[in-house]
């Protein structure tokens, strides 16, 4: 979607301002926000993309106007919402009117450390042989899918040179056509594409400027 | 996706701060799941211990300092970095798959996530408010100068700028060059140097001259 969140190149939000000695929370709230948003992405009702796509999916407005972690709860109560995990009416009171869903996964405390230590691979098997080889150039290709994606607007139509390959990982564009267990696993093979900042943004780029995007397979053509 | 009316009325009809509103609806979230036997207020725990006081910068700067002290591992870091990193013990979410680029006179790295917040937690910690901000992750594509400006950093107009937009689940770790005047420097009196800001290259590492824990 060709959302707010897509922000690399916008323009006008001034500069990036970094705070001396910046503490890592700035409110209570936003240390429990990030521990319960971590602990249900361990639930087994969703995935990282779709978790993903329920924040970009926020009203723009709203996540303009958010702090990062706000974005976190408010995407997190949409993901439980549209599940009937929780009721509307059960956010506000806190307390609970209607049995739990049932087939969600509680990460118990004693096996949290070893479950932030292990992580989350997004590797597969390949599919089948990579098309592209390091040093071809591949155009990203044109599109504007309305759900979620990770290609940002500022490269789609733009050629560049593939530089790393990663192997194969799991496809977030067809991650989300499945809101529930068991989710939709299509792997394809990921590449580090580099791009001339001066392709990209003419004059506006800083001199000798290349970026890279990392882009599944889908997301590229062969360029001559 | 539509919003509930009734939270829409309460933010507006109570005279809550917008803080003491997000304290509320926090405390209101987890009284639920917890009642609704989704969480464990023992996994908040031990999550809030990890990322507040194990797992932060320092994973990185020791990562760094290794680096610069032992070529072997450099090299291994370059080739491999999920198992060079691995090795020392950081490991897990949002770090499963590492790269490390290095630093030289010519070139200077900057990693961003324009489409949310990707980070290398297990070697940086939680990324700071501005990494997730609309100006860094709007500016750092175009015009990584400028955002070095913003951080009080000037580069000679020779060197070159390489952006890693982090779009899928690799993370990135840049090596920051090691500083002059630091020869016969340990590993750890190296770490003292390597700043948070110079790992997503948003800065240099430090100078031995400046004092330790100025800001990067």
């Amino acid at each position: 979607m060709n959302g707010v969140h897509d922000m690399g190149g916008m323009q006008g939000f001034g500069p990036v301002r970094p705070e001396v000695d910046e503490p890592l929370f700035h409110a209570a709230w936003e240390r429990k926000a990030l521990a319960i948003t971590v602990a249900m992405g361990a639930c087994g009702q969703w995935n990282i993309d779709l978790s993903r796509s329920a924040r970009e999916s926020l009203p723009p407005a709203q996540y303009l106007g958010s702090s990062y972690y706000a974005i976190w709860l408010a995407g997190l109560e949409q993901l439980m919402l549209s599940r009937g995990m929780v009721g509307a009416a059960e956010l506000q009171t806190g307390c609970s009117e209607t049995a739990p869903c049932t087939g969600v996964r509680r990460l118990d405390g004693a096996q949290t450390a070893a479950a932030l230590a292990r992580g989350t691979a997004s590797s597969r098997d390949a599919p089948g042989p990579a098309r592209f080889a390091v040093g071809q150039r591949v155009r990203a290709r044109q599109i504007h899918p309305t759900g979620h994606t990770r290609l940002p607007r500022y490269v789609r139509g733009h050629t560049g040179t593939i530089e790393r390959i990663h192997g194969a990982h799991v496809f977030p564009d067809t991650r989300v056509s499945r809101p529930l267990p068991p989710f939709v696993d299509d792997a394809h093979w990921l590449y580090t594409v580099v791009f001339n900042g001066q392709d990209l943004w003419g004059s506006a780029a800083s001199n000798g400027l290349q970026v890279s995007v990392d882009a599944w397979e889908p997301y590229l053509e062969a360029s001559s | 996706m539509s919003q509930d009316p009734h939270t829409h009325d309460h933010d507006h009809s109570h005279a809550h701060s917008h803080l003491g509103d997000m304290d509320i609806r926090v405390r209101a979230l987890q009284s639920l799941l917890v009642e609704k036997g989704y969480l464990d207020p023992a996994a908040l725990d031990v999550i809030i211990e990890t990322y507040e006081h194990q797992v932060g910068p320092h994973n990185g700067a020791r990562v760094v300092a290794r680096a610069w002290s032992e070529p072997d591992f450099f090299d291994w870091l370059l080739r491999d970095a999920t198992a060079a990193i691995a090795s020392m013990g950081y490991t897990g979410r949002q770090g499963e798959h590492m790269v490390a680029v290095a630093n030289t006179p010519q070139t200077h790295h900057m990693v961003v996530c324009t489409l949310c917040s990707c980070y290398p937690w297990p070697v940086l910690g939680l990324p700071p408010v501005w990494y997730k901000s609309a100006p860094y992750r709007s500016k750092a594509v175009m015009d990584p100068r400028g955002v070095l400006a913003d951080f009080g950093v000037r580069l000679a107009e020779e060197v070159g700028f390489r952006v890693w937009d982090s779009t899928a689940e690799v993370r990135y770790l840049v090596i920051p060059m090691r500083p002059s005047g630091t020869e016969g420097w340990t590993q750890e009196q190296l770490a003292t140097l390597v700043t948070r800001d110079s790992m997503i290259g948003t800065g240099l590492a430090l100078s031995p001259t400046a004092p330790v824990g100025a800001p990067a």
